[in-house]
């Protein structure tokens, strides 16, 4: 186990010598690699800024069932919350008497607008979540529900929201799309570093043979060195994507304020980040272990 | 033990280099190797720690078939034997230090004993205080030098050389000479091939000479 730990340091250390030895060809390996991989990290990260921003804005998706006014309000409002406590697929059922529907609107800043009004328009409603986000189960309920005595309308909340997720979804395919191509780019590029790296160390390799070293041996500083090559790019694309982060705040919130929204930024977190450097090492090694095994077959 | 049994080596494009060698070496032997140019002495040597194989007949170490070593049990095999072949082969890149320590990391010692190794194999050869230069800059003779000592770092129980005084002066010939004959005293096996059968006759080693890929004792 010592043994193991330490020729795998020696490596280690052989595949750091390496990278050093030409400073210019390693960062520029680098650089490609962190620019490639910080475009799908970036697209990730405005993703999940825009998914984190729905889910705030909509919280989970509601029914809105506007009542009809009529003279005997307490056993109409009875008799349909009846029916909603029925309903299995209903997870919380919220009554909103249209006095209260006012002072909400009022207190959202529309106060001047409303107080132009003799009377309250606003009709008495229910606001129902439901258990499940299946479209299936909402358009059967909706159905339902417009057939009930006293309903006049029922509104879906969550129209937008759905194909908003639906955008979401196709940006999340378009973004893994992206990014295996650019890590079979990256692959690519170690492969043929590893290849380069290969050819200027012949002597040492056959010398190497001669004094008994294993293909182990031999090949474990170039995945070393591809799995390096990959740390560095993806830290390069983490702060690459912090970078843009910082840079967009400013205007993003700007732009923000004039919808009256307020929208910060979030970076990738420490989680994200070690997922984008794990990745990039693991393509790091993968190039260099076909590139290894490809010109490096045989005694 | 090294045992050659009828061995036949053609080469591509048909030259055949050793045609029949039968020999049997004993543990500890001190044997020198000559014969003219293109007779196969370096073949020979060559087939024993498995740099190349033969086409026919075998060739043993010990109780075991080097011949027909599966390719994955041969860094084990030479990892004890030291090598110093015709061309240096030291890596120019690599202090001399570096260069004598590469065998004892491909064998995995502890770099504590390894250090002392090393320093043991520079005082050795006679070129203690100069390793952290690097082997450009030393002449022919002390480049030999340190394949030598590269050669003997790891205790190898053999010892093989092939033509290790050409192209030195005299005076380091004799002494790489009296360096193998060290070797051997210590019970080392040690086969030298050489045109310079005089450097070793106050030791009376065993002699061989190779012509046109057949052997014969003298
Ligand atoms: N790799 C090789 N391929 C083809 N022919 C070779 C090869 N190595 C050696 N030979 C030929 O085999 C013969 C013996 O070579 P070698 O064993 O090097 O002789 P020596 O060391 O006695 O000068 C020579 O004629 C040489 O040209
Ligand atoms: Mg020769």
């Amino acid at each position: 186990m010592r043994n193991w730990l330490y020729l795998h340091g020696r490596s280690f250390l052989r595949a750091l010598h390496r990278l050093g030895e030409q400073p210019f060809g390693t960062l520029l390996s680098a650089l490609v690699m962190g620019i490639a991989l910080a475009l799908p990290a970036g697209g990730y990260i405005l993703l999940d800024n825009v998914a984190s921003l729905a889910r705030g804005v909509s919280g989970t998706p509601e029914i809105s069932l506007f009542l009809d006014e009529t003279p005997d309000v307490a056993a109409q409002t009875e008799d349909i919350q009846h029916k909603l406590k029925a309903e299995p697929a209903v997870a919380s059922i919220r009554y909103v008497p249209r006095d209260e529907a006012l002072r909400q609107l009022e207190s959202n800043g529309l106060g001047d607008v409303l107080g132009g009004l003799a009377a309250n328009p606003l009709p008495d409603a229910f606001v129902v979540t439901l258990r499940s986000d299946d479209p299936g189960v909402y358009d059967a309920l909706t159905a339902k529900m417009r057939g009930w005595a006293g309903v006049t309308h029922v509104r879906l909340d969550s129209a937008w929201v759905k194909r908003l997720s639906a955008l979401l979804e196709l940006g999340r395919v378009v973004l893994l799309v992206l990014a295996v191509l650019l890590g079979l780019a990256l692959v690519i590029v170690t492969f043929n570093t590893i290849r380069l790296q290969i050819l200027t160390q012949t002597s040492e390799i056959e010398v190497s043979r001669l004094l008994g070293a294993t293909n182990r041996f031999i090949r474990r500083p170039f995945y070393w060195f591809g799995s390096l090559q990959g740390i560095l790019g993806g830290l390069i694309a983490v702060g690459a994507v912090w970078l843009g982060v910082v840079v967009l705040t400013e205007p993003v919130a700007r732009v923000a304020e004039t919808y009256g929204a307020v929208i910060a930024l979030t970076g990738p977190n420490w989680q994200q980040s070690a997922a984008v450097v794990g990745f990039a090492a693991a393509l790091g090694w993968l190039g260099a272990a076909l590139s290894v095994r490809r010109h490096l077959r045989g005694a | 033990m090294i045992v050659f049994d009828n061995v036949v080596k053609h080469y591509p494009g048909g030259y055949t280099a050793l045609d029949g060698v039968s020999l049997k070496i004993e543990t500890g032997e001190l044997v020198i190797i000559s014969g003219h140019s293109g007779a196969g002495k370096s073949t020979l040597l060559k087939l024993i720690p498995a740099m190349e194989r033969p086409s026919s007949g075998s060739v043993w170490l010990n109780d075991q078939d080097v011949s027909r070593l599966p390719r994955r049990a041969i860094p084990y095999l030479r990892r004890n034997i030291g090598l110093v072949l015709q061309e240096n082969r030291l890596l120019f890149d690599r202090t001399i230090y570096d260069n004598i320590l590469l065998p004892l990391i491909i064998n995995g010692h502890p770099p504590g004993d390894a250090g002392r190794r090393v320093e043991a194999a520079l005082d050795r050869v006679g070129l203690h205080g100069r390793e952290r230069e690097f082997p450009s800059g030393l002449s022919g003779g002390e480049q030999q030098r340190v394949a030598i000592a590269r050669a003997f770092v790891n205790r190898p129980s053999i010892l093989i050389a092939d033509e290790p005084t050409a192209h030195l002066d005299p005076a380091y010939a004799a002494e790489i000479a009296e360096l193998f004959n060290s070797f051997n005293s210590a019970g080392v096996t040690v086969l030298v091939v050489t045109h310079d059968v005089a450097l070793f006759r106050h030791w009376s080693p065993r002699r061989l000479a190779l012509a046109h890929g057949r052997l014969m004792e003298e």
